[in-house]
């Protein structure tokens, strides 16, 4: 009896969680499928309407900016690379320089790596100016390298592998070296493979970081052709003020909805390993 | 002819200790040699110069008339079975025991054969595609010496690989080892801090203490004549019996009781050892006791007394005792059956 009230409860709870998080999105989604006016006039909504292809359809394709050149599809790909850019790099070298970290012992190793880690206290926010102008002074800004380069390295991702190679055991690097394995051919025959699941959960984090950069591609990029989708959707907004007509409620909740996609299905893709991760310890 | 061998080599690590002191030791083709000592002796340590995992500070090492101080672990054509097996966990049994072949640039259908070859010798062929996760401790046993056998090395080394396996296990297995090796026929050195695989597999032991080699030779001379206190202290369980006295006139003295000996020796201090099974109860014997505790085996029984003097001598029985505590009895010592140690330098004098 008490377990059954227990079991309940934390269901109720389980399940507030779920809606508080589910709803928002929901009338987002139900909204973006209505008409402007009638969101304007009538509130959001909960039930979904009949302007789905069409909304989306405008948000996809209309040509805006100053140039009236770029849409939002454009602003998508940018921004999918830029995130995957900045994650896979990031994935690469932090694991490469945990790797050397952790496994060649030379001098100061310890020092450095708590350098490294300490650049945690120092957000891109804060080092913007300088960033940005060592970055114009390679000439790259308005490009894909600018937008990716100053953001690959990390300290949290470095902090995880080396906790993560600590935790191998040392006879495993013994039978490879007997084995004939090299330090490149450990890394990638044995560091790689056994890490399957942490480059999952860290590719994951860093694609959600990347795709959700604000300042740093605004700054960057004064060519419309480099926007990305977080900015844009401050521009949409900014013009449907300026526009001088109603607010495109509408098609700003399709643009909010098609933005939260790249992430959620590189979650999706990659959940697999994640969870195969911790349901099996091959370790 | 000496196949295995090592010349005053010597290990001092970066922080000053010295895991292993001027050793040397040569070890014939096909012969099983075990390096038995307490934990930290610096077994393991030699082991893992003999396969390159550790730097030679000083000394050299031989295989088949080569030095391999400065040859690359993998090309001293040495496997090695770890402790934990180290089995690669990732990969499935036919990769892990493929890895280092593929490593040597063998082609697929050589790589093939010899992999099921040894997994139809050591009865794993059936597990090939499964990952080590997958398997009993005793598979996984297998498929570590395995990984070594496949690569067809000059020798074996083994570093307690039997600790991780159940007792009943671990007893089948180490038959096993000793029959593979017999008949591959393979130079293997084995590392045990466990006396009874060290005595059971071992063509010869090496006692280790503290860097040093105190005794080689076969497990039953190592038994029978321990060069050392240490040796004789360390082999044999329960523990030979020690007690501090003096030779006096060609006899044993010591507070608790006196034996006459049949050896000429100088008068002088010493430990004096027996071996717990030399000892039988006999009215006439030297020795009295006062039983303190039993300890029933089944084929033996353990008896534990203090003698006269209070030294803890403990003295085994076949069968079942009828003795008790507290009852006394009277112990002769088998004929010549005992272990006189100088107290000073410990080393054996008769």
């Amino acid at each position: 009896m008490n377990s059954r009230i227990l079991q309940f409860s934390a269901h109720f709870i389980l399940i507030i969680g779920v809606l508080i998080m589910v709803v928002p999105i929901w009338i987002a989604f139900a909204s973006s499928t209505h008409e402007n006016t009638a969101i304007i006039t009538e509130g959001m909504k909960w039930g979904i309407g009949d302007k789905f292809f069409e909304n989306y359809n405008e948000v996809l394709n209309r040509k805006g900016g100053f140039s009236q050149e770029i849409t939002a599809t454009s602003m998508f790909i940018n921004s999918f690379i830029m995130a995957f850019g900045i994650a896979t790099v990031k994935v690469i070298i932090s694991a490469m320089s945990a790797y050397a970290i952790v496994y060649f012992r030379f001098r100061l190793a310890t020092p450095i790596f708590w350098l490294i880690f300490i650049t945690l206290l120092v957000p891109l926010e804060v080092r913007i100016l300088p960033s940005y102008q060592i970055v114009s002074d390679l000439n790259l800004t308005n490009s894909y390298t600018g937008l990716v380069l100053p953001l690959v390295a990390s300290a949290t991702a470095t902090f995880f592998f080396r906790q993560f190679y600590m935790s191998v055991p040392d006879e495993l690097l013994e039978a490879a070296k007997l084995d004939g394995a090299n330090s490149w051919k450990f890394f990638v025959d044995f560091l790689l493979p056994l890490s399957k699941t942490m480059i999952a959960a860290m590719f994951i984090f860093m694609f959600v970081y990347g795709y959700s950069q604000y300042l740093w591609p605004l700054i960057m990029t004064t060519d419309e052709k480099y926007w990305t989708v977080v900015m844009g959707m401050k521009i949409i907004f900014q013009e449907s003020y300026e526009g001088g007509n109603l607010p495109r409620v509408a098609e700003r909740f399709s643009y909010i909805i098609l933005s939260m996609i790249p992430p959620v299905l590189v979650v999706v893709v990659l959940q697999r390993w994640f969870i195969k991760g911790l349901i099996q310890t091959e370790k | 002819m000496s196949f295995l061998e090592l010349e005053n080599v010597t290990k001092i690590y970066p922080n000053g200790t010295k895991a292993v002191d001027e050793t040397s030791l040569s070890i014939s083709e096909g012969e099983l040699m075990v390096f038995v000592g307490p934990s930290g002796c610096g077994k393991s340590t030699l082991l893992r110069m003999i396969a390159g995992l550790e730097d030679i500070t000083d000394g050299e090492i031989k295989l088949d008339n080569r030095v391999i101080n400065k040859v690359d672990p993998s090309e001293r054509d040495i496997a090695m079975v770890f402790q934990n097996y180290a089995l690669y966990p990732h990969m499935n049994v036919f990769k892990n025991l493929s890895y280092g072949l593929k490593n040597k640039g063998e082609s697929k259908e050589e790589i093939e054969k010899k992999v099921n070859e040894v997994a139809e010798l050591l009865e794993i062929k059936e597990f090939l595609q499964r990952k080590p996760g997958q398997l009993s401790g005793g598979q996984r046993q297998r498929v570590a010496m395995g990984r070594a056998i496949v690569r067809n090395p000059k020798a074996f080394l083994f570093d307690e690989p039997l600790s991780n396996l159940d007792a009943k296990l671990r007893g089948q297995v180490r038959i096993e080892i000793k029959k593979l090796q017999k008949q591959m026929g393979v130079t293997s050195v084995f590392v045990t801090h466990d006396q009874v695989e060290a005595m059971t597999l071992g063509d010869r032991l090496a006692v280790i203490n503290e860097g040093v080699i105190e005794q080689v030779g076969s497990p039953i001379d190592v038994y029978e004549k321990p060069a050392t206190h240490f040796v004789a202290e360390f082999i044999g369980t329960p523990q030979m019996n020690f007690i501090d006295g003096n030779i006096k006139s060609n006899k044993f003295v010591s507070k608790g009781f006196d034996c006459p000996l049949n050896i000429d020796l100088n008068n002088q201090e010493v430990i004096f050892g027996l071996r717990p099974e030399n000892l039988k109860i006999n009215p006439n014997g030297n020795i009295t006791i006062k039983v303190d505790l039993i300890e029933k085996l089944g084929a033996d029984s353990i008896i534990y007394g203090y003698d006269k003097s209070n030294n803890y001598i403990c003295y085994r029985e076949n069968g079942n005792t009828h003795l008790k505590s507290n009852d006394e009895i009277t112990l002769a010592i088998d004929d010549g059956c005992y272990h006189i140690f100088d107290k000073e330098t410990k080393k054996r004098l008769n």
